[in-house]
C-alpha cells in the first residue's frame, strides 16, 4: 500500500522534493514487508548457519535505522518510476516534459549530505570514471489513464543483484517448464552473488526491451500482497518452493530461505515469442511507493 | 549458535588456515585490505611491472569491498562484501604472489579453488546486505593508495570480531 505524499503541484521541483525525502530513508531503513518476511524466515530455518545469517540481517536493519547509516555499502543506482493516471474528476493528468529535470541535482546533494556511495561511472565502455555524484539516475514514465492519481516509486538497486539477473527469448512451444527451468537456473548459478534471501521478479511477455522493465516493476509489490491473478499466485508458490529447495540459503551459507517471495507478471507478446526476464532483488530490497496528492490531483 | 566460532588473527599463519574446515564460522581480528574491480587491475599492473605485490601486500588478506563514507562516528557508514567471482581472473595471480586470504561473497571458479590448494590459501565469505553491522566491526581505516578510485581505493582496515565463514579451504574444497 502506497503512502500519501502531498505536493502542491505536479512539476519537477515538487517531484524532486518527494525523491529527496525518499532516498535517504530507503537507503537506511529496510522495507517493512521485507523485515517481516525475514523475521518469519528466522522462525522457519533450522540450520544454525542460516539462523545466524538471518539474525545478522535483522541486527543490520536495526543498526542502519537507529544510526541512519546505509543498510548496504552498495547504495545502488537510483530508479525513479512515475506512473501517471487520471485526476479525481476522471480527466487524464497533464505531465510537464521536464518533470525529471531536477532528479539528478537532487541525487547529487542527497548522496553528499547522507554519506551514500558513489557507484556510477560515466560510460560503461568508453569512460569508466566515477561521476562522483551517483548520477545519472534512471527515470521512467508510464501513462496509465485507468490509474487514479500519480504513483511515484523510488528504488535503489545494487550491482550484485542486477548482475545476477537474466533475460532470455525462449521457444514459445517450451512454455511454462522452460520458464520454470530458466528461473531455477538463474537462481542456482547466481543467487549466492545476489545477497539472498531474494525477492525474485519474473516477467513473461511483451517485447525484448520491455520484459526486463516488467521484471523490475514486479519487485515493487509488497511481499504480503497476493498476486491478484489466482493462477499466477499458484505458479509463484510453485517457483518459491522450488527455489527454496535449492539449499543455497541466506548469504549462500545453506538453508531453506533462498528467496522470500517470487513475483510473476505476464503480458501480451508476439506469436513467435516467449520473452522472459528474471530480476533478482537482494535481502536489502530498497524501495518506496508514494501516492502523490494535492489539489491538482 | 550451535557451531563453535573460531577466532582468526590477520595477517594469518598458514598453519592456522590448514586446520579450518569448510563452512566453519570465524571471527576475524587484525588487518585486512580493501580491493575490488579497478584496484585489481592496478594491482596486477604493478605486480607484472615489478614481479611482486605492491604496498607490502605479501602475506596479507584482501576484502572485496567498496565502503560508503564515514558516518555515525565510524570509519565507514557501511561496508560489506562484493561478488568475489568478478575477481576470479586475477585472484590466482595474487594468491601466487602471496595473498593468503580473500573475503567476499558468492561462489568462485575452479581456478581459484586450484590456487587456494597450490598456495595454501583460503577464501572466506561474509553476509552481503549486512554492511551497517559489519561497519561496526571496523575500528580504523587508513588510505593506502588510489584515492582517485573513490570507493574502490585501497584501504588498510583494522577489524575486530568480524564474522566470516570458510568458503574455500587450503585443499581447494568449496562450500
Amino acid at each position: 500500500m502506497a503512502e500519501a505524499f502531498y505536493i502542491p503541484a505536479l512539476n519537477a521541483e515538487h517531484l524532486a522534493e518527494a525523491v529527496a525525502w525518499a532516498l535517504p530513508r530507503i537507503a537506511c531503513e529496510l522495507r517493512a514487508d521485507v523485515l517481516a518476511a525475514l523475521r518469519d524466515s528466522e522462525q522457519k530455518e533450522t540450520a544454525a548457519r542460516a539462523q545466524t545469517a538471518i539474525q545478522m540481517l535483522l541486527e543490520n536493519a536495526r543498526i542502519a535505522a537507529a544510526d541512519q547509516v546505509p543498510l548496504c555499502q552498495d547504495t545502488g543506482t537510483v530508479w525513479v518510476f512515475l506512473e501517471v493516471g487520471s485526476a479525481a474528476n476522471g480527466k487524464p493528468l497533464a505531465i510537464p516534459a521536464d518533470i525529471f529535470s531536477l532528479v539528478d541535482p537532487t541525487v547529487r546533494w542527497v548522496w553528499q549530505d547522507n554519506g551514500l556511495r558513489n557507484s556510477l561511472l560515466s560510460d560503461a565502455l568508453l569512460n569508466r570514471q566515477n561521476t562522483n555524484s551517483n548520477t545519472p539516475a534512471f527515470t521512467e514514465l508510464v501513462l496509465r489513464p485507468s490509474l487514479s492519481g500519480v504513483r511515484l516509486t523510488v528504488m535503489l538497486k545494487g550491482g550484485g543483484s542486477d548482475n545476477a539477473s537474466r533475460l532470455e527469448m525462449l521457444n514459445p512451444g517450451d512454455g511454462w517448464p522452460a520458464i520454470r527451468q530458466l528461473v531455477l537456473e538463474t537462481v542456482l548459478q547466481k543467487a549466492a552473488n545476489a545477497c539472498p534471501p531474494l525477492v525474485v521478479g519474473v516477467a513473461v511477455g511483451s517485447t525484448f526491451d520491455k520484459v526486463a522493465a516488467l521484471a523490475k516493476q514486479a519487485l515493487i509489490r509488497p511481499l504480503w500482497q497476493e498476486n491478484p491473478n489466482p493462477h499466477l499466485a499458484e505458479l509463484e508458490t510453485e517457483l518459491l518452493e522450488a527455489i527454496n529447495q535449492t539449499g543455497i540459503g541466506p548469504a549462500g551459507l545453506g538453508g531453506e530461505t533462498t528467496a522470500l517471495a517470487v513475483h510473476l507478471v505476464t503480458a501480451a507478446c508476439h506469436l513467435a515469442a516467449l520473452p522472459v526476464a528474471v530480476n533478482l532483488g537482494c535481502s536489502a530490497m530498497r524501495s518506496v511507493t508514494l501516492e502523490l496528492t494535492g489539489e491538482w490531483a | 549458535m550451535a557451531d563453535s566460532v573460531t577466532q582468526i588473527n590477520l595477517p594469518v599463519d598458514a598453519e592456522v588456515l590448514s586446520e579450518l574446515t569448510i563452512g566453519q564460522e570465524l571471527r576475524l581480528f587484525g588487518s585486512i585490505y580493501t580491493m575490488r574491480d579497478a584496484g585489481h587491475q592496478r594491482c596486477l599492473e604493478l605486480l607484472q611491472e615489478t614481479g611482486e605485490l605492491p604496498f607490502s601486500l605479501k602475506g596479507q588478506a584482501l576484502f572485496y569491498a567498496g565502503p560508503t563514507p564515514a558516518a555515525a562516528g565510524r570509519p565507514f557508514g557501511a561496508i560489506g562484501p562484493t561478488t568475489a567471482s568478478r575477481m576470479d581472473n586475477i585472484a590466482p595471480l595474487l594468491y601466487a604472489a602471496g595473498i593468503r586470504l580473500t573475503l567476499g561473497k558468492g561462489r568462485r571458479s575452479a581456478a581459484v579453488q586450484q590456487a587456494c590448494r597450490q598456495y595454501q590459501s583460503v577464501y572466506l565469505t561474509t553476509i552481503g546486505g549486512a554492511a551497517a553491522l559489519l561497519a561496526k566491526k571496523v575500528l580504523s581505516a587508513q588510505l593506502i593508495a588510489w584515492p582517485d578510485l573513490g570507493p574502490e581505493a585501497l584501504y588498510r582496515l583494522e577489524i575486530k570480531d568480524f564474522p566470516a565463514w570458510l568458503a574455500i579451504d587450503c585443499q581447494g574444497r568449496q562450500l
